[in-house]
């Protein structure tokens, strides 16, 4: 479970180009819910993850998942229990490294690295089974550099990767924002079975409304670094983007109407 | 070019393929541009020559020369990790203060290592004289010290360092702790430069403040001839590439000062480096501008 609570955060604070990315943000994701996280360009999504990653220090507020603090912790502690799947293809994998390299640094997410081989002959069949069920042809090129895949086949084994060990929670930043729309449909679907199979805790950042609404169980979004609509059950069921919309400007008016009763 | 002058090239470029091995790791690996090895290699060789002198084991000395090289890497990655100096500047600041703490250790310029035991003569059988014992035996340490970094780079926490140096913000979200990371790699990488800096003064008859001049430029070139000679993203590759590097750089180095009709001095010996790095570093562009013409 993600508990953020009352997370602040301000770039540039005491500049002319200060902005308040986070402004009171607070959100719970309990086990094995599966949030769809949407909101304009600077509404603070990617600023939230961030913060929940802990690439980005918040000014004031706390971060729990299941219980353990980890507002202070760095971005490699919090790893034992937070999978990430970046925006950028090219982010989630190490170019210079082998496939098998590569998934065998994952295997070892969050936990003691020691001095045995980290390609052993049993984990070797392991990836070469995982890579076979995305039928991209990739379990026969165990040991050619990543850098050589295109950039979805690289974000699908990144999806592999981050479920190669147990999280508690599951970090996905506009992952299919950078890909063709007949890439980004196969990643979309390789999450969703992903994330089923392993019951995983999910908050997946999107641009596109369409998928908020698609995948998962509840949709939030945030407008000003706080979360302004948050929709599950019965009422997400029959919602379409038009809906979304409309509730969107109805959200921003107000937030609208407030700022100028602050300012008169 | 005799018998002689060869086995010293190879003698000499062994032992700088040390060197280049831990040039690989830092600017290769970690692409960390690491410029203490101009201030670890001399302090490996002021180390291992100042306690063979006061009567040390040569092979004990050869170790302390290692670990002293290590804790001079891993002062700059601290000054890099910790104090978040800019890696070039943090590396330059580590060199210069070696230069006053090779002064101190030795007390002198220089320590003469004349009738001393090294781990040559010490090793050296009858039946070889020692300018073919030492390449020889150079050989296998060069060879041991290439399959232990094989080997060390396909483990879990040598992958985690390749990783650091390759995707920093990857490596983090896998939970490497980067910063460490750094400060491991940097330890490796001058301690090996330690260990050559310990072997050269134990070949050359000792220790000199001056001996470290140039030695990064000497390292790069080596592996970037080797780079250029066998091209490979292979690990196990790159640093027999390296290797080869050092050694061809070396022979080539000889090959112009030894021939008269080039009319080249000892004094030309860094000009000669300066040209020939140029030249392997522009050759792999020109063989990609040529093969790109071909394709198009």
């Amino acid at each position: 479970m993600l508990k953020a609570q009352d997370l602040h955060l301000t770039f540039n604070p005491g500049t002319p180009i200060e902005t308040q990315a986070l402004r009171g943000m607070s959100l719970v994701i309990p086990s094995g819910q599966f949030v769809t996280v949407i909101g304009s360009n600077g509404a603070g999504k990617s600023t939230f993850l961030n913060a929940v990653s802990g690439e980005q220090k918040v000014d004031s507020g706390s971060i729990e998942i299941d219980g353990i603090d980890m507002t202070r912790q760095p971005v490699w502690a919090r790893a034992r229990h937070v999978a990430r799947v970046f925006q950028d293809p090219l982010a989630g994998t190490c170019e210079d490294l082998t496939i098998e390299e590569n998934m065998a640094l994952a295997k070892m997410r969050g936990r003691r690295r020691g001095l045995s081989f980290a390609v052993k002959p049993a984990l070797r069949e392991e990836f070469r089974a995982q890579l076979a069920t995305l039928g991209l042809g990739l379990e026969n090129r165990l040991s050619d550099r990543i850098g050589l895949l295109s950039g979805g086949q690289r974000q699908a084994v990144s999806l592999l990767m981050a479920a190669l060990q147990p999280s508690r929670l599951l970090l996905l930043d506009e992952h299919t924002a950078a890909l063709d729309p007949r890439t980004a449909a196969f990643v979309l679907e390789l999450t969703v079975r992903i994330v089923a199979e392993h019951k995983l805790t999910t908050m997946m950042v999107t641009h596109s409304m369409r998928q908020a609404l698609d995948v998962g169980q509840r949709t939030v979004m945030l407008h000003q670094g706080r979360v302004v609509l948050d929709v599950s059950g019965k009422e997400r069921e029959g919602m379409d983007v038009h809906h979304l919309l409309e509730m969107f400007e109805k959200v921003r008016g107000e937030v609208l109407d407030d700022d100028k009763l602050l300012l008169s | 070019m005799s018998l002689y002058t060869l086995l010293g090239a190879l003698e000499i470029g062994l032992i700088f393929s040390l060197v280049a091995l831990g040039v690989y790791i830092s600017f290769r690996l970690l692409r960390f541009p690491d410029l203490t090895v101009d201030g670890s290699f001399p302090l490996g060789g002021a180390v291992a020559a100042t306690l063979i002198a006061s009567g040390t084991d040569p092979f004990a000395a050869t170790v302390a020369a290692m670990i002293a090289g290590a804790v001079a890497g891993l002062i700059t990655g601290w000054l890099n990790v910790r104090l978040k100096i800019m890696d070039l500047l943090a590396s330059i600041l580590m060199m210069i203060a070696l230069y006053s703490i090779n002064l101190r250790i030795m007390g002198k310029p220089n320590v003469p290592l004349i009738m001393e035991p090294t781990v040559f003569n010490i090793l050296q059988p009858e039946a070889l004289v020692d300018y073919v014992f030492r390449p020889l035996l150079l050989v296998f340490v060069v060879l041991a010290v290439k399959l232990l970094l094989d080997g060390f780079f396909a483990t879990q926490s040598g992958l985690a360092i390749r990783a650091t140096g390759s995707n920093a913000r990857m490596a983090r979200a896998q939970g490497v702790n980067t910063g460490l990371a750094v400060l491991a790699g940097m330890a490796l990488s001058n301690a090996l430069v330690g260990l050559a800096g310990a072997l050269f003064a134990q070949t050359q008859g000792g220790a000199d403040i001056s001996m470290g001049v140039g030695t990064i430029v000497i390292g790069l070139a080596a592996v970037i001839v080797g780079e250029s000679l066998l091209p490979s993203r292979k690990l196990y590759l790159a640093t027999i590439a390296v290797i080869v590097g050092a050694i061809v750089y070396r022979f080539f180095i000889a090959l112009a000062l030894n021939s008269d009709f080039i009319g080249l001095q000892a004094q030309d010996l860094n000009l000669v480096t300066a040209v020939l790095v140029t030249v392997a570093l522009v050759v792999p562009k020109l063989r990609q501008h040529w093969s790109g013409k071909k394709g198009g």
